[in-house]
């Protein structure tokens, strides 16, 4: 216990107070409410609720149909157990599991293909198809209508100690049990780079995916560990009740669910907990009301629409967002001292090598040909070539509509060219997707700032690292989403660089525009790309600010290849090594800023008669 | 096999069940084109609409009093609705709205529960409507080829409404694309409240013209709002064709399935909502760009 301190105690405080709650609330529903019951049935839909927390309340992904994963797990576990086929409860449950999470990942695969609204459809109707499933075409197995009775409690053996979970207490302690194994292993993915990973794509998915995670990816994954709680808690149902209802199929069960989270509070853990204790104390005490028992769900109803109305957040959600600003998030606890030398700073933030296929002589950091795009009859960028060599700063100049922001999401594979090649340090990368273009050391910074807002300035800067340090998906869920040094040292380089120190642990709705604009930037340095697209940094600046990016830039250009679309004529001027003008989606000109300056071609069709430097 | 005659009369099922679908579906194809709201309480506005009718035919022999009393129910359902709650979720997230509708849906339908009470209840058919008729190679339920018929004067009006007048034009336009339309002039929040409207008055009709179909009971909407959220992902969101070819398919898909096998006739619609969705993700008829 000697490594007790302080940070350590409050990342263990959470399970602390859940054991105790688990040891103490028992006794309070017990004397008060007449049985202990009550509150096992809130545990059970806490189980089935910390997943689909995950789900919704971390990711966003709001699913209809959970109650087919939670009639699957619980289903098979009594069927396996009432068929006699297993004798082993523990095994039945691991079987019924196994199964919910094999069923969600068909179910996730389809699902997932669409988003928001389709989302929430497709579940739903997935839900309703499983229902049917039981129903009838399965009815020989999981007796249709009438469920399956008699599914036994587990018990364990030691030695000749032999204790059953049958019965009122015991039960108690076994669907605890797992609550609190649930809830510890919840908590670790939360904290886990996977839990940083969900949340980005939560609030900016399109971003999270240029930050080098594969976003596809990890919902399927979030998909199915939320199945794996569901069926664990169908597997306590079937054993609590000794009896699984074919009810946990259907539609109301995983309407249930979604409002038993929503009125507890989405993003929580505890909410759909809380959610379920509202829901199913105020249910036993309605019923004793005489005339409005009959209208307990008519009342429920009516706490979603106002609390959704005027309390999107829920109950613990509120709780939890009066307590979280007066204390503000803690910094990370890795995080080495201030880098307050420059050369330091510049070695960390220098570009990290590309794996380049290994010829000489060195490729071109950049090679476009011929890359082409049309929407519809539009003609975007028409037969495009460029070549970069390591290091060079190039522009990319234009009036507006010549397709400079087209030509930029084609080469950062935002948007896939209908023809053409795009050499990525000697790698073919015109078939790959943004997440890869990341992965493989190009990064962009957009004109409109895409930053997660909810997050604060270091946790934005987090989710660029961790996407280029852990890959494109990796379940580390048992690690810290701070406990990457290098990604902290890199981190706090760059937070220093942008100026951003001081605001580097308030969330990014705080900040003012032009703060926003540096960490906008900052999310393009952070994985240390070495191919880096700059898409109008300096847009709605003021001349002071300008100058600041202009210098930041600057530091930031050393070893790096650089494309910069800028309207700022005497920025791009300065900057650039070699500009390209761009011209109704044609290259119109390329040269030095001095050949651009005199060509007479692009005075006409651009600069006008606009004085050059 | 099924003869001739058992597979006709099934496929006639097909186009009537098929037809309240595609009603019903395109009120809530509109309302999510338009609007980008998906509206849960869809099912539970076609229940009020059965339960008018259970009101009006119980009391009077009156079809027409039905379909007027219904949709006049659903238009003032409708309108309060959106005037009271959803225009205030216009800008919220799409979950917020979903959930809202949902809360919404689950209080009417406990509303009803609690007047009329949680059992079954039948409707009777209007006069007009019953006995058989003879179709040549089989004899079919009066009501059911009357249903066809009214329902298809519905959709054919429903057409009439969104492709032949000013409204309908701003709503298709609306569904291309709202932020233009509103640049142009056009207040689309009041075009919003009409389509709220229109679409729960279509769901409420269909409800009264399926009531003596059926019996009436409290939560009778919803798998119709399921199979309603089945047409509009085969048919493509927004598409008013898309919601009548998807509503017919699905009808006939449940009814000739369960001429071989009842028991499989729900899975087979979920199966054919899953082909389209790898093979043509944005539905039949749907176009790409919105989510």
């Amino acid at each position: 216990m000697g490594g007790l301190n302080a940070p350590r105690l409050r990342r263990w405080l959470p399970e602390i107070s859940m054991a105790v709650a688990l040891v103490i609330l028992p006794f309070v529903f017990d004397t008060w409410l007449g049985s202990v019951d009550l509150f096992t049935r809130i545990l059970i839909w806490g189980i089935f609720g910390l997943g689909f927390d995950l789900l919704f309340g971390r990711t966003g992904l709001l699913s209809f149909g959970q109650g087919a994963f939670y009639g699957t797990g619980g289903f098979v576990t009594a069927y396996l157990l009432t068929s006699g086929t297993l004798d082993n409860v523990w095994l039945a449950i691991a079987a019924g599991i196994a199964a919910a999470a094999a069923f969600s990942v068909f179910v996730g695969f389809l699902a997932l293909r669409r988003v928001g609204i389709y989302f929430a459809m497709i579940t739903l109707a997935f839900g309703e198809l499983s229902y049917f499933l039981e129903n009838s075409p399965l009815a020989k197995w999981t007796g249709g209508e009438n469920g399956l009775p008699g599914v036994p409690a587990p018990s364990i053996q030691i030695g000749g100690f032999d204790y059953s979970f049958a019965g009122s207490w015991p039960s108690y302690q076994l669907v605890a049990g797992f609550y609190f194994v649930g809830f510890v292993f919840a908590r670790f993915v939360v904290l886990s780079p996977v839990g940083s990973v969900l949340t980005a794509i939560r609030q900016n998915p399109e971003r999270t995916a240029a930050l080098g995670h594969d976003v596809r990816a990890y919902k399927l994954a979030v998909f199915v560990l939320a199945a794996v709680f569901a069926g664990c808690g169908g597997a306590m149902l079937g054993i609590f009740q000794s009896y699984m209802p074919p009810d946990a199929f259907t539609l109301d069960t995983s309407g249930q669910l979604v409002i038993q989270t929503v009125i507890g509070g989405a993003g929580t853990l505890i909410g759909p907990t809380v959610g379920a204790a509202i829901w199913l104390t105020l249910r036993d005490l309605l019923q004793l009301v005489p005339h409005v028992g009959e209208l307990w769900k008519f009342i429920l109803g009516f706490v979603l629409v106002v609390l959704i109305t005027f309390m999107p957040h829920g109950a613990v959600g509120t709780i939890v967002r009066l307590i979280s600003r007066s204390r503000p998030l803690p910094p990370a606890v890795t995080a080495s001292k201030r880098p307050e030398d420059a050369t330091a700073r510049e070695a960390l933030l220098a570009p990290l090598p590309a794996k380049a296929p290994i010829t000489t002589p060195a490729p071109l950091a950049l090679e476009v040909s011929d890359i082409s795009k049309a929407y519809g009859g539009i003609r975007a960028v028409e037969r495009v070539s460029l070549a970069l060599p390591e290091g060079r700063f190039h522009a990319i100049i234009g009036p507006n509509g010549a397709g400079k922001s087209t030509f930029l999401r084609l080469l950062a594979r935002e948007e896939t060219p209908d023809s053409g090649r795009i050499l990525l340090h000697g790698i073919d990368v015109a078939a790959a997707d943004v997440t890869a273009a990341y992965q493989a050391g190009m990064a962009k910074s957009y004109q409109i700032n895409q930053l997660f807002i909810e997050l604060t300035v270091r946790e934005n800067l987090r989710i660029g690292a961790l996407g280029r340090q852990r890959g494109r998906l990796r379940l580390d869920i048992f690690r810290s989403a701070n406990g990457f040094a290098k990604v902290e040292e890199v981190v706090a380089a760059l937070l220093e660089e942008l100026g951003l120190t001081g605001c580097a642990d308030v969330a990014v709705t705080t900040l003012a525009y032009g703060e926003k604009r540096r960490l906008e930037l900052g999310l393009a340095l952070v994985s240390r790309p070495s191919v880096l697209l700059l898409d109008e940094p300096l847009a709605g600046l003021s001349p002071a600010e300008r100058e600041g990016i202009k210098q930041l830039i600057r530091n930031l250009s050393k070893g790096r290849t650089i494309i910069l679309v800028e309207h700022d004529m005497d920025a791009v001027f300065e900057l650039a090594e070699r500009i390209t003008v761009l011209h109704e989606g044609r290259k119109l000109a390329e040269g030095t800023p001095k050949e651009i300056s005199n060509d007479p071609l692009v005075k006409q069709a651009y600069l006008g008669g606009m004085a050059t430097p | 096999m099924p003869t001739l005659p058992q597979f006709l009369s099934q496929a006639f099922n097909g186009i009537a069940l098929g037809s309240l679908l595609a009603l019903i579906a395109s009120g809530l194809s509109i309302i999510l084109g338009t609007l980008g709201v998906l509206n849960f309480a869809h099912g539970a506005m076609f229940m009020l609409g059965a339960y008018t009718a259970f009101v009006v035919l119980g009391h009077w022999d009156s079809f027409a009093a039905a379909l007027a009393l219904g949709a006049v129910v659903l238009v003032l359902v409708g309108l309060v609705t959106e005037r009271g709650l959803i225009r205030f979720y216009y800008s919220r997230p799409k979950e917020d709205q979903i959930l809202v509708t949902f809360g919404l849906g689950i209080m009417m339908i406990e509303a009803v529960r609690y007047v009329f009470g949680s059992l079954s209840q039948p409707v009777p058919l209007p006069s007009w409507g019953r006995g058989i008729v003879n179709l040549g190679f089989f004899i079919y339920p009066l009501y059911r080829v009357e249903v066809i018929g009214i329902v298809a004067v519905l959709l054919f009006s429903f057409y009439l409404l969104l492709y032949r007048t000013r409204i309908g034009l701003v709503v298709r336009a609306g569904i291309e694309d709202p932020l233009m339309v509103e640049l142009l002039g056009t207040h689309v929040r009041r075009v919003f409240m009409v389509v709220f409207t229109i679409g729960a008055m279509a769901a409420g009709i269909a409800g009264v013209i399926y009531a003596p179909l059926a019996a009436v009971i409290p939560n009778m909407g919803e798998p119709f709002l399921v199979q309603c959220f089945v047409v509009v992902v085969i048919g493509g969101l927004g598409s008013f064709p898309g919601a009548v070819v998807g509503g017919i398919v699905v009808g006939e898909i449940l009814s000739l399935t369960t001429l071989f096998d009842p028991s499989y006739a729900q899975a087979a619609i979920y199966a054919v909502m899953t082909l389209v969705l790898i093979v043509r993700p944005r539905g039949l008829f749907g176009t790409m760009g919105r989510a």
